[in-house]
């Protein structure tokens, strides 16, 4: 592995290692171009998870406070855990379960498509499927995703056999196990799925795709990549310019340092990406870095979710076998006469018995709740995803008195739900309930949203500088050496699961980049 | 502790207080269960225990495991002043609200009484460090079938993760064969 000093502005400092920073790493030092990876979190590997969903939750996810505030449920439930992602190497994509669907055609114009819907700040992304296609079949390629590239589909566990036969007798169509960055047979190294069950706590077998098992060893042995766990971002230092100049960070000992930069790339997660474009301001750039549109920390978007769980007479064990076992497409398209704008996939979840108890109603006890919990086994569930609507008071925005341990002010994320939200996740359980009713549930449950692992938006894509953070590659508006490399560039949030199109973006901007070294533009 | 700062309103508790604590077994059998406890007197531990089961209630499980909640109760109380005097306080103000003590009352009486409190930071306190000391135990796994961890058996590919009988196969298209 590489060291390399930290004068060297010749390097591309990338912050965060998951699905975008972790592929960006590896195509920029494919291309030859030098790269230093910070990432706040520990390096764990296959061998230290741990199929146990708190000891887990402890070792991998991001448990730095934050504060909440808005109508979201989440603010009630989780007062200061409004997301459930990673700090580890490889970041969320060590949780993630796995779903990787292409965006729609319409999703990418979602103001042309939707027309104005009050209180949404919709635009359409500067960019269309046409020009994600190419790189969509790379990511997929990349990341060995089922039913692409002649790769068979997983196969289904109970819960899928459960949700299968409801919505096939609720006339769905569009039902099977899915796409999904899972390993159906050995590849790349990596073994096939052993059906574990422990998606989320980090996958024991290694056929889950994480940039920690692939990405990031591949662009280890180019010997131009220099890791540095335990290494968090503070502040992106820029010149007068217009240009950053390098990274402020702490290393694992609190001791600061600087390294210095020729390209610098956020990629933290849609809260800590413009917490730290925000807690970059200097004189010159007061209202934090590439933030002349205001749009910084602004439409921050996590998915309009809810789980659907049912109670049968006999056993599911959900809990055997992938997280996301299957999903039914059938509303996932455009029909504005459900009554809301954008489509919603239903995906199969499962939760062990510790996080059944803990999420399934947050806050609720008592002999009718203890029953639930006591019908574990009897249990199948699904998760609705779908699109939720860009909102300018919907923000990240720094904490005006609580400070982290390195003094910074921490991240307060903002979230009221949109009439449309509201009208489509009540439409999503109504939808799953109908599923599981068909096959002779008991009782069905709707189980209000989790902490966000779906952070989209805080720094998005336009075409004018006016509207948004970066430009169609990421690029910032303000400063042309600072790019956004995660889910944050996000237009608007689709109702697909993000990570395929975050690895995507990935891809091309890393094209991007190193053809613009190429011609000395940066 | 930053674990802690999150515990607030009872919505996430933390792994590590039921992993530590296993106090209770150490307890003689002539002595009753609540003398190993360092933080509450017997009055408080009966208490806590009847709470502790009005909470998450679950006749298939025996006092041994709500008794263990208790300890970790207790371990949070000796390890955290502020905790101890918010269950000193919320125990007596439980105790208060009846003509008899919250310990002696009937099931129907107790859960009324909880609910009269539910949104104070003593309810909470006790249903966050249950809610994980309760589900987060083996031993209480084993009473609900749930196995744990899969990986020391290989994982379900061979355990039936697909054994489930009372529902038709779907299709081979839909949900290929292993293999």
């Amino acid at each position: 592995m590489a060291r390399f000093d930290p004068g060297d502005d010749s390097v591309v400092v990338i912050i965060g290692s998951g699905a975008g920073g972790g592929t960006l790493a590896n195509e920029l030092t494919q291309k030859g171009l030098k790269v230093v990876l910070l990432e706040a979190g520990q390096r764990q590997s296959s061998a230290t998870f741990h199929n146990d969903e708190w000891f887990a939750f402890n070792q991998l996810a991001w448990l730095d406070k934050r504060t909440t505030s808005g109508s979201w449920r989440v603010a009630k439930d989780f007062p200061n855990l409004p997301a459930w992602i990673c700090k580890t190497v490889g970041g969320t994509t060590v949780h993630w379960a796995g779903a990787s669907l292409r965006l729609q055609e319409h999703e990418f114009k979602a103001k042309t498509t939707y027309s104005n819907i009050t209180g949404a700040n919709l635009l359409d992304w500067p960019i269309g499927l046409a020009d994600l296609a190419p790189y969509y079949a790379k990511a997929e390629d990349k990341m060995g995703v089922t039913r692409t590239n002649d790769i068979p589909g997983l196969p289904g566990n109970n819960n899928f056999k459960v949700m299968y036969n409801g919505a096939t007798r609720v006339g769905y169509k569009t039902v099977h196990t899915g796409r999904m960055a899972i390993n159906s047979r050995p590849r790349d190294d990596r073994s096939s799925c052993w059906q574990l069950g422990f998606c989320f706590q980090g996958c024991k077998s290694g056929a889950k795709w994480s940039t920690l098992y692939t990405e990031i060893p591949k662009a280890e042995a180019t010997g131009k990549l220099d890791l540095r766990p335990q290494s968090q971002a503070l502040q992106i230092l820029a010149d007068k310019n217009g240009k950053a100049t390098g990274v402020l960070y702490a290393d694992a000992n609190g001791q600061h340092n600087v390294q210095k930069a020729r390209i610098v790339c956020v990629a933290c997660n849609s809260i800590e990406s413009p917490r730290l474009l925000l807690n970059s301001a200097t004189s010159t750039y007061s209202s934090g870095l590439a933030n002349s549109s205001g749009q910084v920390g602004k439409n921050y978007m996590r998915h309009t979710t809810g789980s659907v769980f049912a109670i049968f007479k006999k056993p599911v064990h959900m809990y055997r076998g992938t997280v996301m076992a299957g999903i039914i497409q059938d509303e996932s398209g455009l029909d504005t006469s459900r009554g809301f704008a954008g489509g919603f996939e239903m995906e199969t979840i499962s939760l062990g018995l510790p996080f059944t108890a803990a999420f399934l109603n947050p806050g609720a006890w008592g002999r009718d709740y203890a029953g639930m919990l006591d019908q574990h086994n009897n249990m199948a569930g699904m998760w609705i995803v779908g699109e939720d609507m860009p909102q300018e008071r919907n923000a990240v925005t720094l904490n005006p008195t609580e400070k982290d341990q390195f003094g910074l002010p921490i991240p307060n994320v903002h979230y009221d739900d949109h009439p449309n939200d509201l009208a489509m996740r009540a439409y999503g359980y109504k939808r799953g309930a109908a599923v599981y009713d068909a096959v002779g549930a008991i009782r069905t449950i709707e189980t209000p949203p989790y902490p966000s692992t779906h952070n989209l938006g805080t720094c998005r894509m336009s075409e004018s500088p006016r509207d948004g953070v970066c430009n169609k590659w990421g690029q910032s508006h303000d400063l042309k050496n600072l790019f956004i490399s995660d889910g944050s560039q996000f237009t608007t949030s689709a109702g697909e699961n993000p990570t395929l199109t975050i690895v995507t973006l990935a891809i091309r901007q890393a094209d991007y980049i190193a053809g613009e070294c190429a011609k000395k533009n940066l | 502790m930053k674990r802690r700062e999150f515990l607030q309103k009872g919505a996430i508790a933390v792994a590590g207080v039921a992993i530590a604590t296993s106090g209770a077994a150490a307890v003689s059998y002539a002595a009753p269960w609540t003398a190993g406890l360092k933080a509450f007197s017997e009055h408080e531990g009966e208490t806590l225990l009847k709470m502790a089961r009005e909470i998450f209630p679950h006749d298939r499980l025996a006092d041994s495991y709500y008794i263990k909640v208790v300890h970790d109760l207790d371990q949070e109380a000796q390890t955290t002043p502020a905790s101890a005097q918010l269950m000193h306080d919320g125990i007596t103000q439980l105790d208060a609200g009846g003509a008899r003590k919250f310990a002696a009352r009937s099931s129907a009486e107790q859960v009324a009484g909880l609910k009269r409190i539910e949104t104070t930071p003593f309810f909470q306190k006790v249903r966050g460090i249950e809610l994980v000391s309760l589900y987060n135990n083996p031993a209480v796994w084993k009473r609900f079938g749930y196995p744990g961890a899969s990986y020391p058996f290989g994982g379900y590919l061979h355990h039936g993760f697909n054994d489930l009988k009372w529902l038709p196969d779907p299709p081979a298209s839909a949900s290929p064969k292993a293999s």
